[in-house]
């Protein structure tokens, strides 16, 4: 802290660092700081570019920004789903910081750790960086950090934060036997700014003029109850709940592309839910969300019961609500037959697209 | 500028090397060691665990292939899990040839052992064990391999699973042998697998003793060639204490053995006693389904050359007591629900399933159509045959896993 604290006050001095392009390439550095991918007072490097997505993955209730750099030259092409492809050389940051009061989520910010998606020539890499003494440490194993703030109800909240090990990353941010990148897709992206900017100046390219997909956000009461639940889903659950992800075993799967309702979960019995299932017999049972095992899951923070498993200490009532409600204003029996292929299922990406 | 080209040669260098040794002691943070271990191990390599009790609040996760995880004994090794506080499993497999042995995993907060999309995990002489017994609020799965193929467990323990002690699920290519499953709901259960044999374990006071299940709307199913040989399974009386709403809380305590919507399994040799049940049941898919793909039927199933004594007194199933009593108060050794039909989702109606054959007594209850309830049985004698053996080889794991495995 002292030492961050020091490179603040001395901004006007330090010259601005230099992506370590080669280094990112190369290995997988001790610190952070090696990188030269933010100054000492946390500010990005040049061409470190900050986005945002339009429903993120609940952790905790960390704030979290995001980066990304591209090496010089190189541009990511568009995808409609899944992630834009990123060329060799790309490094996607995700830093984790609390607010000292949850009621104030962007103000006096304590950062905890920092994790980068490193695309080498054989593939993404997944790293950590926790802050330890005043800087960002590499830690392959995980880490549980003890994080004191005020809640929403402004008590004293002690979240006992995760920080997850090297396979952890792994095991979320998994496609088939690779690792890939979750959150920078087209939809995600798509606040109808970041894309064209991108584009414009030449960091994307095959950004189709129209019919672009977008994700919902989540927690805007303005768009379709629909939409938003999927989206909060597809980004809390999709990543492991696909047909190629950790989960895939389960049949359960929440990923913005899945269409047929038992694979999202409606009238589907648990397979391997054990105790998980709290003696519920579906996963969703349109019209009752206190008879689904989802919303069970969710309001749990108890290892082998709680989902997502790991990546979060806490229950996220605000998550729970629309989960609820998206359930509630289901009608009971639906589904119960199997629509046409291609049918039903409304995912995210069908609804609010070039708003 | 030199760093960088210094790491790239240690790395080449460490590439080359010969496997090692990487030797983990008790103390400390337990925790990190372990993981510090599993993630920097190299393919070759050997992680000894020496004796000693470890205490872990997360669980452990190894990604990297052809690794051995070794303790000095499941009486001497033990990772403690009693106050887990993240993760759905004690340890997480997701390499290839992977052998973990020798230690026991207690208190699991979820599954014991898992390994997800394997190809070759070998889990030999390792107990997996609720030491507060048998409770609902126990995890699921002791040794849990799933989409995994090249399975081996051999010489395991697992005791208090509130699902399946020993559950192989939608893999291939399976041998379980000379383990013991109790005190779970069921002992050893495979689900969604092709080519499985189960062999000399002994299956003792779980509800259920072993399990041959399919289930639909999974990424793997059809469960078929699974062969249950010489294994001893008995006693299998204890109350059912699973989650209601999971499939294995529909298994009626007192079931020795039960084969479900599964083609061409073999059961012989097998010593099925004191099963308060059925010693042998083998049925349909009980519920409502959507998945058009899905046969919800057991085909070319043969109990042949098995050893029943005193099993059927006091069937659990719905309508049981009636239809024992009706046969003079005990079930036969075998009992089919005699199923034959259903109906495809959205379609027809589809005959299947029979070539069901046993050579010692056996009812069937001709229900005829699936989801037909147990309540509208007309019970008529199984007719007696005597059965060729069965055709099919032995299942065989790649040489190196097995000798890994000794």
């Amino acid at each position: 802290m002292k030492r961050a604290l020091a490179a603040m006050l001395l901004v006007g001095a330090a010259p601005a660092p230099v992506v370590r392009g080669d280094l990112l390439l190369a290995s997988d550095a001790p610190r952070l700081a090696d990188y030269g991918l933010f100054d000492g007072a946390g500010r990005p490097a040049p061409g470190v570019m900050p986005y945002s997505l339009n429903t993120p993955l609940f952790s905790d209730g960390a704030a979290k920004a995001r980066f990304v750099w591209l090496p010089p030259g190189t541009r990511a092409d568009y995808r409609s789903s899944g992630p834009l492809a990123f060329p060799v050389g790309t490094v996607l940051v995700k830093r984790f910081a609390f607010p000292a009061d949850a009621r104030a989520p962007d103000r006096e910010l304590t950062p905890v750790e920092t994790r980068l998606l490193i695309h080498r020539p054989a593939g993404w890499v997944a790293l950590s960086y926790v802050e330890e003494g005043g800087e960002a440490v590499l830690k392959r194993a995980g880490k549980r950090v003890a994080v004191r703030i005020a809640g929403r109800d402004g008590r004293p909240l002690e979240i006992d934060y995760a920080v997850p090990n090297q396979n952890q990353c792994k095991t979320c941010h998994q496609a088939g036997e690779a690792i890939t990148p979750i959150g920078p897709t087209a939809g995600n992206l798509n606040d109808g700014r970041q894309l064209p900017m991108w584009q414009a100046s030449g960091r994307l390219a095959g950004l189709p003029a129209a019919g672009l997909p977008r994700m919902a956000r989540w927690d805007d009461a303005a768009e379709p109850l629909e939409a938003r639940a999927r989206a909060y889903l597809a980004v809390n659950c999709g990543h492991c709940h696909n047909r190629a992800g950790f989960a895939s075993n389960s049949g359960l799967w929440l990923d913005p592309d899945e269409r047929e309702p038992a694979h999202l979960g409606i009238n589907k019995r648990p397979v391997a839910a054990g105790r998980g299932s709290g003696g519920l017999e579906f996963a969703i049972l349109p019209g009752r969300p206190d008879k689904s095992i989802l919303v069970h899951r969710m309001l749990s923070a108890e290892p082998g019961v709680m989902m997502p498993q790991f990546g979060r200490s806490l229950i996220h009532d605000d998550g729970v609500a629309l989960i609820r409600q998206w359930i509630s204003a289901m009608p009971a029996g639906m589904a119960v037959t199997p629509p046409a292929a291609g049918g039903g299922g409304g995912a995210a990406r069908q609804s609010g697209q070039n708003r | 500028m030199h760093r960088p080209f210094i790491a790239v040669m240690l790395g080449l260098l460490a590439g080359t090397a010969a496997a090692k040794t990487i030797h983990v002691s008790p103390g400390g943070d337990a925790r990190e060691k372990l993981q510090t271990a599993f993630i920097e191990a190299a393919p070759g390599d050997v992680i000894h665990i020496a004796a000693g009790r470890y205490p872990l609040a997360d669980g452990l996760s190894l990604d990297v292939d052809n690794v051995t995880v070794k303790g000095e004994g499941p009486g001497a090794t033990i990772l403690d899990f009693s106050a887990q506080k993240g993760s759905g499993e004690g340890v997480l497999i997701t390499s290839d040839a992977v052998v973990m042995r020798d230690l026991s995993v207690q208190n699991p907060a979820g599954n014991g052992i898992k390994s997800k999309g394997s190809d070759g995990i070998a889990l030999v002489n390792l107990v997996v064990e609720w030491t507060g017994g048998p409770k609902s609020t126990n995890g699921a799965y002791g040794l849990y391999p799933v989409s995994s193929k090249n399975v081996l467990i051999d010489r395991c323990v697992v005791k208090g699973a509130s699902d399946a002690g020993i559950y192989v699920g939608q893999s291939a290519n399976i041998i379980v042998r000379a383990s013991r499953a109790e005190q779970n709901v069921a002992g050893i259960e495979i689900e969604n697998s092709y080519d499985a044999d189960v062999i000399g374990n002994t299956a003792t006071n779980n509800a259920g003793g072993i399990l041959v299940f399919d289930l639909p709307d999974l990424p793997q199913q059809g469960g078929r060639n699974v062969r249950l040989i010489g294994n001893d399974v008995t006693a299998n009386n204890h109350v059912n204490f699973a989650a209601p709403g999971n499939i294995v809380a529909g298994v009626p305590s007192g079931t020795g053995i039960m084969v479900m919507a599964n083609e061409q399994v073999l059961v012989t040799g097998n010593r099925v006693t004191g099963n308060n049940g059925n010693g042998v049941m083998i049925v349909a898919y009980t519920q409502a389904f959507t998945d058009k793909a899905y046969n919800p039927l057991p085909r070319r199933v043969t109990v042949a050359g098995n050893e029943f004594r005193n099993n059927g007194s006091a069937p659990a199933f719905a309508g049981g007591k009636a239809i024992a009593a009706a046969l003079g108060g005990t079930l036969p050794p075998v009992m089919w629900d005699g199923i034959t039909r259903y109906v495809v989702p959205g379609g027809s109606e589809r005959a299947d399933g029979g070539n069901i054959a046993s050579d010692a007594p056996g009812i069937s209850l001709n229900l005829g159509v699936q989801g037909t309830p147990a309540s509208a049985a007309r019970p008529a004698p199984l007719p007696s045959q005597t059965i060729p053996p069965a055709p099919r080889a032995a299942i065989v794991l790649p040489a190196a896993l097995e000798a890994r495995a000794r």
